[in-house]
């Protein structure tokens, strides 16, 4: 039942924070947005204990064709739900402080998307999944179209309508896909799913179906090209909701409902997905290198991490998979930090042009080792949580192919390369006339930071457990998906 | 069979009223009278018998879609008081032929009889053409009721042509003799050639491509309110009459046909999106969309083998109630604007907020996102393609679904991100009434599909 509390509260909040107006909503939302994140603490001691009664619920909804309104937690779930709810208070927080029109919408389609997106992670029925993974698509797409940044309205139009038809599109194969698995599996539970044997001709269609769902969302090369217009061209906090949680809708769904449902089209395919995952991670780093504008740098940025996640994830090694979950959480909190960086520096300087920055640390310290500390836990560092993370990704990735491996490696000497010049270009140095009256961090926006680098530090120096967590999880996928 | 007299009991009762000079009451009158046919139709639930030597067929199909036709019919003369304002003296005129296309409709969705099946086309079809036309002083109606007639005409012909060689080859025009003596002797050429010429009829009627070039002029020259009525119940009444005929006695047909159909299907899903692609009128917008909703259907069709009326029901349910939302919307605007096209709903987010979610609402259930109705409609028809092996088909109408976002957004876009001159809208009650009756059912009916799912 507690989790069927975590799953609506968020609809439940989003009601509210329309019908309290705009003066308050972003203060009862965020007060919300933290009982939710109360809630799903209760939910981890829930699952720890083992208590069934909290952490699962299964009701029957539509008799034809079957489907379950099932919902549980396993340990992948539940970090994923715990990345959510952590993240989401500090989203709104990072945007409290600014006015916006019309703020009670903004506030209750941010939770309405919270609402989809752990209904998208606690969903153990591929339809209900399906569902609140197509519900998740219209509160980003209004939250992007209508508070978004782009001065160019109809560029930004064609932008956001561009993601819109792109994940769409997706999302409809891996319909096709899921109806056509229904008539062998007669449900959609993961129960009947997992482990059908199909025909390897049959399972490379139903596979190409459904990747290119997650594809488009991760993104994964050459699927990526809505990402930089769409995360430049959105408000911040609907670039952090997209970067930070959505990306992992993709990732989250290779583990859960791709490689255990059609092991043989995922055995076909790894060798071309893993090639193009890292085209994609030298790709997206190349041209995060040559970026003039901090907010596209990060796009491209989280293209190559996220690159570099599938890429783990598709050698299929319990390391490969340990990696994918750590760095999935991790990447949710780096690029949230770093986007919130990347904001603070609009609002006071009103550009986000690296050219046009420099100095910032002279009169901004405090601002300045925030984000130095972000932007090191990004590149990877020791003692920051993506070291793990992607030390384990790499690894998986050696142990399938050791070439392979060492290129996908070269991400953290990118990663550093644009990074740092990227720090130093916009924070060392003198300052100008746009940066010379750069305010320091007021409490509400170092509030933000806090609670990130804490997670940066805790989880990179003690990983356990996390892994610990996701581990019975992980290794019910590999039963099914190493065969 | 009870539904049809009744019904057609009704229109004459409005047009005594309006020779008793009651025009004040002929619509509620008509609303309510409608409403307990409605009542009275669900009563025959569960029977299966025929009526006048078979002529009415009581069976739940028929039963399922009465009640649908009336639904939309009652909803949309709700709306009709206020859009005739201006021409009061004729309301009842209206109001009676309205009902009378309706008994036309129910008739297609009940016939148990070829007879019976041309009756109801052309009851249907000749209170449309007059409706068409309605607005006299518009040429532009004027031209739409000549073009509908004229073409409507000419398919009514193919279609009685058509029964003539099925008349010829078996003896009967009653579905069940048909279908027993196709069932026990060989066909010869003379059957298929009819059912072909039948198809044709049907196609033009359901205005499936290539036998669709009236339906966007005829739709965009009649008013608004009409073409509501012809985009639902008069398309869903000629597929349920389309669907019953193949089911009940052509099945054997479908053979020989299979690869009409098919392309039929896909063409018409796929020249009505992409042509709705340039459209610049709401009105004709939703014409071309009503076009490739019709190739949605056509999908249920081609699989009908299968068994296939469930699925084409809920879509028909789905598909109708967005449409009546998204039409009573669009009267309102275009009432206000004083025109039809998509910038007619400019800034319609910031002064009409309650309008604009309705609309988002309607248009995401027709572009098939879920949790709204039209998403379920989508997922029933594709997944019964897909179990009667037409993948290629399918992929073909998923391309397409995405084509249609495309243009549904066009109007999204109007209303959230241009900014209007336009001064306030004024809405009157029996239009809140409907809108919110139709968002209310496109959610119930997305998150709660079962009730109608398994009706049939």
């Amino acid at each position: 039942m507690l989790l069927l509390g975590v799953l609506f509260f968020p609809l439940i909040a989003a009601v509210l924070v329309y019908l309290s107006g705009n003066r308050h909503a972003g203060k009862v939302a965020l007060g919300l947005a933290l009982v939710e994140l109360a809630a799903s603490a209760l939910l981890l001691n829930s699952y720890n204990n083992a208590d069934a009664l909290n952490i699962s619920f299964l009701a029957p909804w539509i008799d034809n064709p079957h489907i379950n309104f099932h919902i549980a937690v396993d340990g992948l779930s539940l970090l994923m739900v715990l990345l959510t709810t952590f993240l989401v208070p500090i989203i709104i927080l990072s945007n409290i402080s600014k006015t916006v029109d019309n703020a009670r919408s903004l506030y209750a389609l941010v939770l309405l998307m919270q609402f989809a997106l752990i209904g998208v992670f606690v969903s153990m029925d591929a339809f209900l999944y399906y569902i609140f993974w197509e519900v998740a698509l219209i509160p980003i797409y209004f939250i992007a179209l209508l508070w978004g940044e782009g001065q160019d309205k109809p560029f930004r139009n064609r932008a956001i309508f561009k993601f819109f038809v792109y994940t769409l599109a997706g999302s409809l194969f891996m319909l096709l896909a899921f109806i056509y698995l229904y008539q062998y599996a007669d449900g959609f539970g993961v129960n009947e799913l997992y482990g059908l044997g199909l025909s390897d001709k049959e399972q490379l269609f139903v596979f190409l179906g459904i990747f290119i769902a997650f594809a488009v969302k991760i993104p994964v090369f050459p699927f990526h090209t809505w990402q930089p217009d769409t995360y430049k061209e959105a408000p911040t906090i609907g670039t952090m909701l997209l970067a930070g949680i959505m990306l992992k809708m993709g990732l989250y769904s290779l583990l859960r409902w791709l490689l255990p449902v059609v092991p043989h089209g995922v055995a076909i395919a790894t060798p071309y997905v893993i090639i193009l995952c890292v085209v994609g991670i030298i790709y997206g780093s190349i041209i995060a290198i040559r970026q003039g504008d901090v907010k596209r740098l990060l796009a491209y940025s989280s293209f190559a991490h996220v690159g570099l996640i599938a890429a783990g994830t598709f050698a299929l090694t319990n390391e490969g998979l340990q990696g994918a979950v750590v760095q999935m959480l991790a990447h949710g909190v780096n690029v949230v930090g770093l986007f919130f960086a990347a904001e603070i520096i609009l609002r006071r300087t009103g550009t986000l042009e690296i050219a046009q920055l420099g100095g910032i640390r002279n009169v901004a310290p405090k601002f300045a080792t925030c984000f130095m500390i972000i932007v090191l836990a990004s590149v990877a560092l020791p003692t920051t949580n993506a070291f793990i993370g992607e030390f384990l990704l790499l690894y998986g990735a050696y142990q399938y192919n050791t070439y392979l491996g060492a290129v996908a490696g070269l991400t953290i000497i990118l990663g550093a390369v644009y990074m740092l010049r990227m720090y130093q270009k916009t924070m060392l140095g003198e300052t100008n006339a746009l940066t010379a009256d750069f305010a320091d961090l007021t409490i509400s926006e170092l509030l933000v930071f806090v609670p990130l680098i804490v997670a940066i530090f805790v989880f990179g120096v003690y990983p356990k457990p996390l892994m610990d967590l996701a581990q019975p999880a992980l290794d019910t996928i590999l039963n099914f998906a190493v065969r | 069979m009870k539904t049809l007299i009744y019904t057609s009991g009704l229109g004459i009762v409005c047009m005594l009223a309006e020779m008793l000079n009651l025009r004040k009451v002929v619509v509620p009158l008509a609303v309510v009278g409608l409403l307990a046919i409605f009542g009275l139709n669900i009563t025959g639930w569960g029977l299966n018998e025929g009526s006048f030597n078979n002529m009415v067929m009581t069976d739940n199909f028929g039963t399922a879609f009465s009640g649908l036709l009336l639904f939309l019919g009652a909803l949309l003369l709700m709306l009709s008081s206020n859009f005739y304002k201006n021409e009061d003296s004729r309301i009842a005129d209206y109001v009676c032929i309205i009902i009378f296309t309706l008994a036309g409709a129910i008739a297609l969705s009940t016939y148990g009889n070829m007879a019976m099946l041309f009756m109801g086309l052309e009851v249907m079809s000749i209170s449309l053409y007059i409706l068409a036309g309605s607005r006299k002083r518009d040429i532009r109606s004027n031209e739409a009721a000549m073009k509908y007639f004229l073409m409507g005409s000419f398919a009514s012909g193919v279609l009685l042509f058509g029964i003539a060689l099925i008349y010829g080859e078996t003896a009967s025009f009653d579905l069940q003799a048909i279908a027993n003596y196709v069932s026990t002797t060989q066909t010869t050429m003379m059957f298929n050639i009819g059912v072909g010429m039948i198809l044709v009829a049907m196609l033009f009627k359901v205005s499936a491509v290539p036998f669709h070039f009236w339906a966007p002029d005829v739709y965009e020259g009649s008013p608004m309110l009409i073409t509501a009525l012809m985009s639902t119940v008069a398309k869903i009444a000629a597929f349920a009459a389309f669907y019953r005929l193949f089911t009940s006695c052509f099945l054997i047909a479908i053979p020989t046909y299979a690869w009409v159909l098919t392309a039929v299907a896909a063409l018409t899903i796929t020249v009505g999106n992409f042509t709705a692609l340039n459209q610049d009128s709401f009105k004709r917008l939703l014409a071309f969309s009503g076009i490739s909703h019709a190739g949605y259907m056509m999908l249920a069709i081609v699989s009908m083998y299968g068994k296939t009326d469930n699925a084409i029901f809920y879509y028909a349910v789905a598909y109708g109630i967005s449409s009546v939302a998204a039409f009573a919307i669009a009267i309102v605007v275009a009432k206000n604007v004083g025109n039809e096209k998509i910038d007619g709903f400019n800034g319609l987010g910031k002064s009409k907020p309650f309008l604009a979610a309705a609309l988002t609402i309607a248009i995401l259930s027709m572009a098939g996102i879920p949790p709204f109705a039209g998403f379920f409609g989508k997922y029933y028809i594709f997944s019964e393609a897909i179990k009667t092996g037409h993948i290629g088909l399918t992929v073909v109408a998923v391309i397409n679904s995405i084509v249609g976002v495309y243009y549904y957004f066009k109007v999204i876009l109007a209303m959230y991100t241009k900014d209007s001159s336009e001064s306030v809208i004024s809405i009157s009650p029996a239009y809140t009434f409907v809108i919110i009756l139709c968002t209310l059912l496109t959610i119930l009916i997305g998150i709660y599909p079962t009730a109608l799912a398994n009706l049939l």
